[in-house]
């Protein structure tokens, strides 16, 4: 399996060199890294060549590293059925980066795009409907950003003298709590209490 | 006049002159499946557009996901398509089985394998019933939910719960199946083909079944690849793409089943697959039943992902601690990315995980099969009548519970 992939890769990044950054196999599983600007013609590419045939788009998602300068990971998952082989494709961009709609390609990538505009806030040059897909109507903030608190910024209730539902700030009767079971000498982030005196010597 | 045209040849206002019409369809539509809002345009009752708005049941589940950790995570699976539930979990646990390199037992393999397949019959007894109720039957949800409840005091028997399972656990099964579990499937099975062909006497010959069927959403080779299908949606059109077969995983290389595939790629064709994968199914677990009274051994991989034995925490403090850092402080899994599929029975179901080497998964992304297809519903739709949306639904077979996550 791992060598068909390998030659695999080493096909289409030879065939392809302006688009394909660098390709590595992990756990049987091959991927890409492309350039942002080549999107479009690659995954063109790989959905028409012969010995490609990835003709199924299976999956679009995004990933978020709020520290890193490329903020954002797209990441692509394709399909042959033809050829029995699956493969991934990953596009860094920058947070204020467009990254080109592949709806042309394969148009089921329209909901799966504008589920990445939801969660994210990456936008898609050329999409041709760029709707919220998940949140509500009127929704706002990008839930799956690190920086979104999982609470949420809004709460809605039924207000029985107004007569309908209305939105209001979440209030919390206590802080949101986030377990940490981490074992201190094993790698937790946090000074444990009564530790700082040592930093202060 | 009322007909919309103009005898008196006066000027015409905006009000005579013909538009298409929109309706709501939903969201508390009872063919809707859940919680699906439609807009539809109508032409009289030629439906020309569609727009589902999806999105009413979305709890957040990636979201909640990245501050559990990967063990609290499993019952999510659960909730996501609430009609089959171990088949979710199966992929969640393939995920963190492939990133930790954990071999599972080979008769932990046999019972998930086992409980996929009776998944697979409750979720194609409601689909394939609720659809013939969408269309106009109301016998046969009757007489499948009777089935479906045995298959659910199964599931309770073996982990407990008759829904929300948590029952495939990484490294293997939550416990071994109670005595006579096993026996009982096994008369279940042999009975339970009687009462599928009740259901289809019912059904595959029925002329106002055939008649809102046949020929109704017609799934083209070309329309697979485009919008993304999978499962039944594809069988139905004839091509037989199976991962249980393309893509073996657990250990369903080693059974003897059939890809059932359709010819027409209609709702009808696709109704005939999943009656004939039910057989099929049935088929499975009586080979899965016979290799487990031969297989005897453990249930989970023992190592860091597992629970010690309950007799060892009595004598063991090694043994104590570990149980105690496994429920609080969970397991770590090694840092990397990992894209685990299994054949659900609505078709591929996908986790891609992607983990920073701590004991939360940093991102996890869930592939629902019902999202790509609901996808489909303006492409399918067009030109249908608007009596076929329900039918169209029925046959794409959607939960909302995976597609809005």
């Amino acid at each position: 399996m791992t060598k068909t992939l390998k030659q695999l890769a080493a096909y289409v990044s030879l065939n392809r060199n302006d688009c394909v950054l660098d390709w590595y196999i992990n756990r049987g599983e091959l991927t890409f890294n492309v350039a942002p600007a080549n999107l479009l013609g690659f995954m063109r590419y790989l959905a028409k060549d012969s010995r490609c045939k990835f003709s199924t788009l299976v999956d679009i998602t995004a990933v978020d590293y709020p520290k890193r300068g490329k903020r954002f990971d797209v990441v692509y998952h394709l399909l042959s059925m033809y050829q029995n082989q699956r493969v991934r494709l990953r596009v860094s961009i920058r947070e204020d980066d467009m990254v080109s709609s592949i709806v042309e390609v394969h148009p089921s990538a329209n909901w799966f795009e504008r589920e990445v505009f939801d969660m994210f806030g990456i936008l898609f040059s050329r999409h041709p409907d760029l709707r919220r897909i998940l949140t509500d109507y009127g929704f706002r903030g990008h839930p799956l950003r690190k920086d979104f608190p999982t609470t949420g910024y809004t709460e809605v209730r039924y207000d029985e003298a107004e007569k309908r539902v209305v939105y209001e700030p979440v209030s919390l009767v206590q802080e949101y709590r986030q377990f940490d079971f981490m074992s201190p000498w094993e790698g937790a982030q946090y000074v444990l209490p009564g530790d700082e005196k040592e930093a202060d010597k | 006049m009322m007909d919309g045209s103009n005898q008196l040849n006066d000027a015409v206002t905006g009000e005579q002159k013909i538009r298409n019409f929109n309706i709501n369809f939903g969201p508390q539509h009872p063919a809707a499946h859940g919680v699906l809002r439609l807009v539809l345009e109508l032409d009289g009752e030629i439906v020309e557009r569609c727009d589902p708005h999806i999105g009413l049941l979305h709890r957040g589940t990636e979201k909640l996901m990245e501050s559990r950790t990967y063990l609290q995570n499993l019952p999510y699976f659960d909730r996501l398509d609430y009609v089959a539930p171990m088949n979710q979990e199966h992929a969640w646990c393939l995920a963190i089985e492939k990133l930790t390199a954990v071999e599972v037992p080979r008769r932990a393999s046999l019972i998930r394998v086992l409980f996929c397949e009776i998944g697979r019959v409750l979720n194609h007894l409601l689909n394939v019933t609720t659809q013939a109720l969408d269309v106009g039957a109301l016998t046969p949800p009757l007489w499948g939910f009777e089935e479906r409840e045995k298959l659910m005091v199964f599931y309770e028997r073996a982990c407990g719960a008759r829904l929300h399972a948590a029952y495939i656990r990484p490294g293997g099964v939550h416990q071994d199946l109670p005595e006579g579990l096993i026996d009982d499937i096994e008369i279940w099975a042999q009975e339970f083909p009687e009462i599928l062909a009740d259901i289809d006497g019912l059904l595959t010959e029925n002329r106002i079944f055939k008649q809102r069927n046949v020929n109704i959403a017609v799934v083209t080779e070309d329309d697979i690849q485009k919008y993304a299908f999978s499962g039944v949606m594809v069988r139905g059109s004839g091509l037989a793409w199976d991962l249980r077969r393309a893509q073996p995983y657990e250990c369903y290389d080693e059974f003897d089943f059939h890809v059932p595939v359709g010819k027409n790629g209609d709702c009808y064709d696709r109704y005939l697959c999943r009656m004939e994968e039910m057989r099929q199914s049935v088929g499975i677990i009586l080979q899965v039943v016979e290799k487990l009274r031969v297989e005897k051994g453990e249930i989970l991989a023992r190592g860091k992902l597992s629970p010690p034995k309950r007799g060892e925490m009595k004598t063991s403090m090694e043994a104590l601690i570990h149980h105690f850092k496994l429920y609080t402080e969970g397991f770590h899994v090694p840092a990397g990315e990992v894209y685990a599929a299994v054949e659900a029975p609505k078709g591929e179901f996908g986790v891609y995980l992607v983990s920073d080497g701590s004991n939360k998964p940093y991102r996890a992304k869930i592939r629902a099969p019902g999202y790509p297809h609901l996808q489909a519903m303006d492409h399918i739709t067009k030109g249908h009548q608007l009596a076929d949306v329900a039918a169209i639904i029925g046959t794409l077979d959607v939960v909302f519970g995976e597609i809005d996550r």
